[in-house]
C-alpha cells in the first residue's frame, strides 16, 4: 500500500511543485503554515485539481495530467478528516456515521468503531450538542466506515486546545496499528508530528525539504529552516520502571533516561521527542548539576543558523540527538564533528504531550 | 367556510388549485435555477438572473400580454402545444401558467439564499465518503434548503393566490373556469349591493397573504437552526 504523489500546482503567491511516496503506516506532511500542505490533501482527495502531475495508490491512477485522468472524488475511496470535522448538522452522530455505507459496505463493523472512538453514548446526538473533540473523534470514525484506502488528516487537532489534543491523538496512533488504515497526516506541530509519523515528509516554500523514517528528518539539522521549535530527536524507549518520587526510568538503546512518570506499564515502548532547545552540552562531566540525565556524547554536525543559534547533532549511546545551543557556546567549545561532550538534558523539560 | 356563497367559494377553490399546481410545477426549475446562480459560474448568469426578475418588475399586463402571445391558441408555443392536447389560453392552466410565472422571482429569491447558507465544504466532504453529485444534492444539500424551498413554495403560492394582472390579460376572467379570488373581487366591486361578498374573499385574501408570509418568515429562520446543527 503506497501512496505516490507528484504534483504542480499554482497558488497565491508560489507554485507547489512536490513528489513523494507514503508508505503504510502514519506519512506526516509536515511545515509551517502556508506551505501547501493542505492542497496537497486536497488534490489527493480528489477536491482540487492540480496543475500538473500524476497521484497513484497501489499502481492504481487516481490522477494524471498527460493521461488525462482525473477520478471524481467520489471514486478514489480517500477517507478525509478536516480541521473543522464538516459533520452533516442535519444528521445524528449515527447518521453520520453511516453516511459512506450508502455507498460502500467495505467499511470495518459499526461496533468496532463506535468502540475504538468511544462515541457509543453520543449516536443519537446532533452535531451541534457535541464538543470540538467529540465531534473530531466523530468524524475519523465517518470516515472509516467508508471504507477507505486511505486517510487524509488535515490538521485535524489544530482547532482543538491543549486537552482535546491529547484526548484525540491516541486515536490516530490506534488507527494504523488497529484498523491497518494508512494515514497521510497533514501538521505544522513538532510535538504531533515526533509522537505520530513513521515517515516525514518536511515542506518549505511549496518543495520537499526532505523525507524519510521519522528520527531521520527530524534528526536533521538541515529541516531547521521549518522553525528552531521543530529541531528535535525522537527516541524509541522501553520503560524499564517506575519510581516512588515521580520519575520513570526508560531505556533507548544505551542511554537510560529519567522522565516524569509516564502513564505506560513497565516493559512498553514508546516514543519521546526531546526537543534541541532542552538539550545543553558540557565539553567536561558536569558534578554537581541538578539535571537527571547526562550521557557522554559525541558530535557529528554542527550547523549555524543565520541568528544567533547553532545546532549541534550528536551520537549517545547508538542514539541520535540535537541540541540547540548559541554560536558564542559553539565557538567556545569548539564545537565540530569527532568533538567528545556531554549532553544535559532536564528530566521535567520533556512534556508530556511528547511522550507516547 | 358555510359563510361564503357558492360564487365566492367557486372563486376561493379555483385560486387553491391554481396556486396549488403553480406552486408544484414552479418549485423544480425554481430549486434548479436557484442552486445554478448561487453556486455555478457560467456565461449569461446574469442574464437569467434578470429574466427570473422580470415578472417582479413588469407590469402584470405586459406578462400576461407576453404569455398570450406565446401560450395563445395562435401563440407559436400555444399552437404547437394545442395538437398533442395542452390547452392554456383560457382555462384554469393558463391561469397557473401566469400565478407559477409571477411567483417564480419570490420561489428562486428564498431557495437561493438558502443555497447560500449551505457550507460547500459540506458537500465535499460528502463527495470524499462516496457520495456522487446527485446523492450529494438529495442527501446533503436538499435537506438543508428544505426550510427555504418550503418558505419560497409558501410565498409563491400566496402569490399565485393574488395574481391578478397577467390572469386577467392572458385567460380573461371566466366563472369557474378563471375566475380567481381576485379576479372575483374586481367582479363583485363592480356589481352593485355584492360589496358584502366582495368584503369576504378581501378578508380570505388577508388572510392567505399574512398567513404565507408568516409562515416564510418562520421557515426561514429554520434555515439557520438547520444549518448550525441545533
Amino acid at each position: 500500500m503506497t501512496l505516490d504523489v507528484a504534483l504542480v500546482m499554482k497558488l497565491g503567491g508560489f507554485t507547489l511543485d512536490v513528489a513523494f511516496a507514503a508508505p503504510a503506516g502514519i506519512t506526516v506532511l509536515y511545515g509551517r503554515s502556508g506551505a501547501g500542505k493542505s492542497s496537497i490533501i486536497n488534490a489527493v482527495a480528489g477536491l482540487a485539481k492540480p496543475d500538473a502531475g500524476r497521484i497513484t495508490v497501489e499502481g492504481e491512477v487516481l490522477f494524471d495530467s498527460r493521461a488525462g485522468v482525473n477520478l471524481p472524488a467520489h471514486k478514489r475511496r480517500m477517507g478525509c478528516i478536516f480541521q473543522d470535522a464538516r459533520l452533516f448538522p442535519h444528521l445524528t452522530v449515527a447518521q453520520n456515521l453511516r453516511y459512506g455505507r450508502w455507498f460502500s459496505k467495505r467499511g470495518p463493523e459499526e461496533a468496532r468503531v463506535v468502540e475504538m472512538l468511544g462515541i457509543g453514548p453520543l449516536l443519537d446526538r446532533r452535531p451541534g450538542a457535541l464538543s470540538g473533540g467529540e465531534r473530531q473523534r466523530v468524524a475519523i470514525g465517518r470516515a472509516l466506515m467508508a471504507g477507505p484506502r486511505m486517510l487524509l488528516a488535515d490538521e485535524p487537532l489544530a482547532a482543538l486546545d491543549e486537552a482535546r489534543k491529547a484526548e484525540i491523538l491516541p486515536y490516530f496512533e490506534r488507527l494504523g496499528a488497529e484498523m491497518g488504515v494508512p494515514v497521510l497526516y497533514v501538521s505544522h506541530a513538532p510535538a504531533e508530528v515526533a509522537r505520530l509519523a513513521t515517515t516525514v515528509v518536511a515542506l518549505a516554500e511549496g518543495k520537499v525539504v526532505r523525507q524519510g523514517p521519522a528520527a531521520d528528518v527530524l534528526g536533521d539539522p538541515q529541516v531547521t529552516p521549518l522553525g528552531p521549535r521543530a529541531a528535535g530527536s525522537v527516541l524509541e524507549a522501553r520503560v524499564l520502571a517506575h519510581h516512588k518520587d515521580g520519575l520513570s526510568e526508560l531505556e533507548a538503546g544505551g542511554l537510560r533516561l529519567h522522565l516524569p512518570v509516564v502513564s505506560h506499564p513497565v516493559g512498553a515502548v514508546l516514543r519521546v521527542h526531546i526537543e534541541a532547545a532542552d538539550v545543553m552540552l558540557a565539553s567536561e562531566a558536569p558534578r554537581g548539576i541538578s539535571a537527571l540525565n547526562v550521557w557522554p556524547a559525541r558530535v557529528t554536525e554542527v550547523r549555524m543558523g543565520t541568528g544567533p543559534g547553532a545546532i549541534a547533532r550528536l551520537e549517545a549511546g547508538g542514539q541520535v540527538l540535537l541540541a540547540r545551543v548559541t554560536r558564542r557556546s559553539a565557538e567556545a567549545m569548539a564545537l565540530g564533528p569527532g568533538r567528545d561532550v556531554f549532553a544535559v538534558l532536564k528530566a521535567v523539560s520533556v512534556a508530556p504531550e511528547s511522550v507516547a | 367556510m358555510s359563510w361564503l356563497g357558492p360564487e365566492e367559494w367557486a372563486a376561493v377553490a379555483l385560486s387553491l388549485k391554481v396556486a396549488f399546481w403553480a406552486t408544484l410545477f414552479a418549485l423544480p426549475p425554481g430549486i434548479f435555477v436557484a442552486v445554478a446562480l448561487a453556486r455555478w459560474r457560467f456565461p449569461g448568469r446574469e442574464i437569467v438572473n434578470g429574466l427570473v426578475h422580470l415578472p417582479l418588475v413588469l407590469p402584470p399586463v405586459v406578462t400576461g400580454y407576453l404569455l398570450l402571445m406565446t401560450f395563445g391558441t395562435r401563440g407559436w408555443l400555444g399552437g404547437a402545444l394545442a395538437e398533442v392536447g395542452v390547452v392554456f389560453a383560457f382555462r384554469w392552466t393558463g391561469a397557473a401558467l401566469a400565478a407559477g410565472i409571477m411567483g417564480f422571482p419570490l420561489l428562486v429569491r428564498a431557495i437561493r439564499l438558502s443555497v447560500e447558507a449551505v457550507d460547500p465544504k459540506l458537500e465535499q466532504a460528502a463527495a470524499t465518503l462516496g457520495a456522487s453529485r446527485a446523492w450529494v444534492f438529495c442527501t446533503v444539500t436538499l435537506p438543508l434548503i428544505l426550510p427555504g424551498v418550503i418558505a419560497g413554495g409558501v410565498l409563491a403560492f400566496a402569490k399565485a393566490m393574488g395574481e391578478f394582472g397577467a390572469t386577467i390579460t392572458f385567460v380573461s376572467n371566466i366563472p369557474g373556469e378563471t375566475q380567481t379570488l381576485p379576479l372575483a373581487v374586481h367582479n363583485f366591486m363592480q356589481v352593485p349591493g355584492a360589496e358584502a361578498s366582495a368584503w369576504r374573499l378581501v378578508v380570505v385574501a388577508l388572510v392567505v397573504a399574512m398567513g404565507g408570509l408568516l409562515l416564510s418568515e418562520w421557515l426561514s429562520r429554520r434555515v439557520a437552526a438547520r444549518v448550525a446543527g441545533r
